[in-house]
């Protein structure tokens, strides 16, 4: 990327927070998202990875302006239009929304069986009025179905005459059909079964590729990420704590989080076994998080330092961005010492 | 010594639309100690195979009549399919077989602590007091990694963690010493790092304990990590058998080396990534012939549309379904 690619989605320090009630007096506050400084340039794939807990897909709402951001800013600029969400209302939140689209994880829950094809894919420019006609709409959802390698002879046909990868391809027609700029994709591979999980994302990188859309890709599968990204983020409890190029990321990772990761893959080749660095314990309660560095708990090579002092995100020239007390030791050092022992 | 013998499984279901095919004469057996690993996509007959073990399918389900499932024990032979009452299925459900679910929110009843349910089961498949029971319950929730097993034995389903609810579930399912246990897409729900305890708790507890496992998954890198044979499924047809190292490294069948070539693989980012062209067909247009010939891009003119395959071996132990091979044998 050159340092002159323009940014889409551009946030500092960007935090959403939830209230929950602990008592009946007593009220705290979860922050799924906690202090995320991120930008995507335009045309890019960018990745978000991380577990269950994470605060991906609270990440991905934020951004489109689903869930109110509690902390820090975000905006947007296609270059066209600038917006600072959070604060959207009114004409403008409309006009986001036309730019900005979600295709959800699950294609069997997205579409209403009781809609054909052609009234899913059109609904929302009818919704939004962006058509005048019923011949214009028609033309736009025959364009977008074509460009997603939908048969037009399936646009009569109802939801349930369909196999999931085809239903993922309605439910991205559906998403392309106002024309959006940003699309972020939560999960949208990981119902899928891997025939038709590579289809799909082959199709994701082409639209990224001729329409110049640019993607948040949200997924909890590493070796998926690594063949659609070109930069990928690794969060853990809300906030990043690794950011790079994606080859420089699966080349040479940093925190010892990622390298976990990349241990837990189960490898193809059945002579790994046992290999795999087994990380320990689970992801902390949001509500709960550990002081200092919040990944030292589960963490072989924490320190004193660790538990004290949360770690500063330090940066390199080629944008690799890591949160690591440790990280320039891990490097001088390769991963060896506390890793070949079995957790029991 | 085998454990487990199927024999032409063939099981449909009568549905209003007609009978629709979900397994087409399957044999295989299983080994004392052996862990196999069975493979396939949504809609290519795994789980009701699975299922079919421990007679577990709706009553829809129509057995063929040359079907056959029998299970090799210490005491005699269990001739699966031929159990009527639901004192004789014992023995399957829970007794010498038992079975780990994919979803384990949904396995444990949500009403009842997880110990009550462990002891429960404990004293329908054993003759353990209570007091025993128990006692075992927690030795066994210590054993599969959770700490505070004797506060955890007192909590209910909602209170654990993924991770550690499908831990529960595996100390559930050994505790009465089953010969077979069969895992159903065990770590399919869960994150990739408790994914890797799950993988490395089950390769010790086989070590430990011994049974045979038929490990239902849909993710080859799973299989390579636990396995030691593999046969993969579809459409409800085996179409490739063998042990583990032979078909990751060497797969012969086309539908084989379409599902290793569609995954994305960390060593190799520029490698393209190519789709099994075409879907799944419904399973109420079952292609003839070979049911592979519709996605298949080395499907031959005639043949693999009208005849099925015969089996063929490639290697010791490797088998495979595939007119491709047949060829190559006549050749």
């Amino acid at each position: 990327m050159s340092p002159l690619s323009e940014t889409l989605i551009s946030t500092t320090d960007l935090q959403v927070g939830f209230s929950i009630r602990k008592g009946p007096f007593q009220k705290d506050v979860l922050k799924a998202v906690d202090g995320i400084s991120i930008d995507i340039p335009r045309g890019a794939f960018f990745g978000v990875v991380g577990e269950s807990g994470s605060g991906k897909t609270t990440l991905g709402r934020a951004l489109l302006q689903a869930v109110p951001v509690t902390g820090g800013t975000a905006s947007y600029d296609d270059g066209d239009k600038r917006f600072d969400l959070g604060t959207l209302s009114g004409a403008a939140l409309k006009d986001y929304r036309r730019r900005a689209q979600l295709i959800f994880q699950d294609p069997y829950a997205a579409l209403s069986p009781r809609m054909t094809v052609r009234d899913i894919i059109a609904e929302p420019l009818e919704v939004m009025g962006l058509t005048r006609t019923r011949e214009e709409t028609d033309a736009r959802v025959r364009e977008v179905a074509a460009t997603c390698r939908l048969n037009l002879e399936h646009l009569r046909r109802f939801p349930h005459a369909f196999s999931g990868g085809q239903r993922q391809r309605i439910s991205i027609a559906r998403a392309l059909v106002c024309g959006p700029r940003f699309v972020v994709a939560d999960e949208a591979v990981a119902a899928l079964d891997v025939s038709i999980q590579a289809d799909i994302l082959n199709l994701l990188k082409a639209l990224q590729r001729d329409l110049g859309i640019t993607f948040l890709f949200i997924s909890h599968d590493l070796s998926v990420v690594a063949h659609t990204c070109d930069h990928v983020a690794v969060m853990y409890l809300g906030r990043i704590v690794e950011s790079a190029p994606t080859r420089a990321l699966f080349h040479a990772p940093r925190h010892p989080y990622t390298q976990a990761l990349f241990s837990a893959i189960p490898s193809l080749d059945p002579d790994d076994r046992g290999r795999a660095q087994v990380l320990k314990g689970e992801i902390p309660s949001p509500t709960n998080q550990p002081s200092g560095c919040t990944f030292h708990p589960r963490c072989a090579f924490a320190s004193d330092l660790c538990r004290r002092a949360a770690p500063e995100a330090e940066k390199d020239a080629s944008g690799h961005m890591v949160s690591c007390h440790h990280w320039q030791d891990l490097l001088r050092t390769p991963v060896e010492a506390p890793t070949a022992a079995p957790t029991q | 010594m085998s454990l487990l013998s199927v024999e032409n499984l063939t099981l449909q279901f009568r549905t209003d639309e007609g009978l629709i095919t979900a397994v087409d004469d399957i044999s295989f057996t299983l080994g004392r100690g052996e862990v196999m690993g069975l493979v396939g996509e949504s809609g290519s007959g795994k789980s009701v195979t699975a299922k079919a073990l421990m007679m577990l399918n709706a009553p829809n389900a129509v057995y063929g009549a040359d079907s056959r499932i029998t299970l090799h024990l210490d005491d005699g032979d269990v001739d699966v399919l031929a159990l009527r009452r639901a004192r004789d299925m014992r023995v399957v459900r829970g007794g010498a077989v038992s079975m780990i679910f994919q979803e384990p929110m949904a396995s444990f009843a949500p009403a009842l602590t997880i110990g009550s349910q462990m002891v429960e089961q404990l004293q329908v498949h054993t003759d353990l007091s209570k007091a025993q029971a128990r006692e075992l319950s927690v030795e066994m929730l210590n054993r599969v990694g959770i700490s505070d097993a004797s506060t955890r034995f007192n909590q209910y389903a909602f209170e654990l963690s993924g991770g550690m609810r499908q831990r529960a579930m595996i100390a559930m399912a050994l505790s009465t010493r089953p010969r077979l246990l069969i895992a159903d897409e065990p770590t399919t729900a869960l994150d990739v790092t408790i994914q890797a305890q799950v993988i490395q708790l089950m390769q010790e507890l086989v070590k430990d304990f011994g049974m045979g496992i038929i490990f239902i998954t849909h993710d080859l890198g799973v299989v390579a990590q636990t396995a030691d044979n593999v046969s993969v499924m579809y459409l409800g047809r085996m179409v490739e058998t063998g042990p583990v190292r032979e078909v990751l490294r060497r797969p012969a069948h086309p539908y084989t080396q379409g599902l290793l070539d569609a995954l994305p693989k960390l060593d190799d980012l520029d490698a393209p990534l190519r789709p099994v062209p075409g879907d799944i067909p419904s399973p109420l247009e079952r292609p003839s012939g070979c049911v592979f010939h519709t996605r298949c891009d080395r499907a031959l003119p005639q043949t693999c549309a009208t005849t099925a395959p015969i089996w063929t071996q490639t290697g010791p132990e490797h088998r495979l379904a595939c007119h491709l091979s047949e060829g190559e044998h006549c050749a």
